[in-house]
């Protein structure tokens, strides 16, 4: 049995996010000007073959400090989803 | 002198590298191939610039964890000497081997065109032989190029001499919040730092590219100086 997991990543705050800046600047030029503060994130989804859901996690984690998220820039959230 | 150019799957300076060593500075080079755990052989590894794993993810993440990073990490942990240009500076920070990381230019755009550096700490070998104030003239290409590091990393960079190049004027100023000076948007216009021991260093501009008067700036060929300190000519 697999279990999902999705994580969140996103620039924490105060780290210039260029393409949320980017978007922002998109929307005010069709007149959605009052729309501020665009940060751009990233969902990862993945599967977990073969483990309990606490090893699982544990899993996950490590490998959102190993690779899927810079802890210079960015945190994280993982949920496990059905 | 033997150093070894290593090549990630998108690296495309590594022919830059090897004329500097090879053919202007008369080293010995090898290539290093990325799936590569033994690299003893060799007295200097160059991370060059490109596109590593078509910069997935974030600029360097997937090359940190390529077999050859084990290796870079135990040589530069005996001291040995390593130098990161551009792609090569963010798999740098990535990997841990530097701090902080490379953001996107604060101008959200590519940025291909020649800057002007001074040299701000002699403390690595890449600077060694120069002296505090000396100006470089060469090229960027890059679109992660922002330097950015938490206020305490910053402050400790700067007090341990660990920024080495700055970005400029042409008249040698320094001036933060220009874009056409500090043109990517780093913090305090940084362009290139070292370890606290000096022999890990890493930089966005490309001095490789600026070599020989005839592809220099306005027959500019300072590219070369730090290239001759780091092989201690």
């Amino acid at each position: 049995m697999s279990l999902r997991f999705q994580v969140l990543v996103r620039l924490k705050e105060g780290v210039l996010d260029v393409q949320g800046k980017a978007v922002e600047n998109g929307l005010k030029d069709k007149k959605y000007g009052a729309i501020k503060n665009v940060r751009v994130g990233k969902v990862i989804e993945l599967e977990v073959d073969g483990l309990g859901k606490e090893e699982a996690r544990t899993q996950v984690e490590d490998v959102c400090k190993l690779l899927l998220a810079n802890p210079v820039i960015e945190r994280y959230e993982v949920k496990e989803v059905a | 002198m033997k150093v070894g150019v290593v090549v990630f799957p998108g690296t495309n300076c590594d022919q830059d590298i090897e004329n500097v060593y090879g053919r202007l500075l008369k080293a010995e080079t090898r290539r290093i191939w990325h799936r590569e755990t033994k690299i003893s052989d060799v007295d200097l590894v160059v991370l060059p610039g490109g596109f590593s794993y078509g910069d997935y993810l974030r600029t360097g993440a997937l090359a940190r964890l390529s077999p050859v990073m084990d290796g870079i990490k135990n040589f530069a942990a005996e001291g040995g000497k390593v130098i990161g240009i551009c792609n090569g500076f963010q798999i740098l920070c990535e990997s841990g081997l530097l701090p902080g990381v490379l953001l996107e230019n604060v101008g959200r755009r590519f940025l291909s065109r020649f800057v002007h550096l001074t040299v701000e700490s002699t403390k690595s070998f890449f600077t060694a032989g120069m002296s505090k104030g000396d100006m470089l003239t060469c090229p960027i290409a890059h679109f992660q190029g922002n330097y950015f590091a938490d206020l305490s990393t910053i402050s400790e960079l700067e007090a341990n001499n660990q920024v080495i190049l700055r970005y400029c004027s042409g008249s040698g100023k320094r001036i933060d919040s220009d874009r056409d000076v500090n043109v990517n948007g780093s913090i305090n216009s940084i362009a290139g730092i070292t370890n606290t021991t000096g022999n890990v260093v890493g930089l966005m501009p490309h001095p490789e590219r600026a070599v020989e008067m005839l592809t220099g700036f306005i027959g500019s060929d300072t590219g070369l100086s730090p290239f001759k300190c780091s092989v201690g000519a």
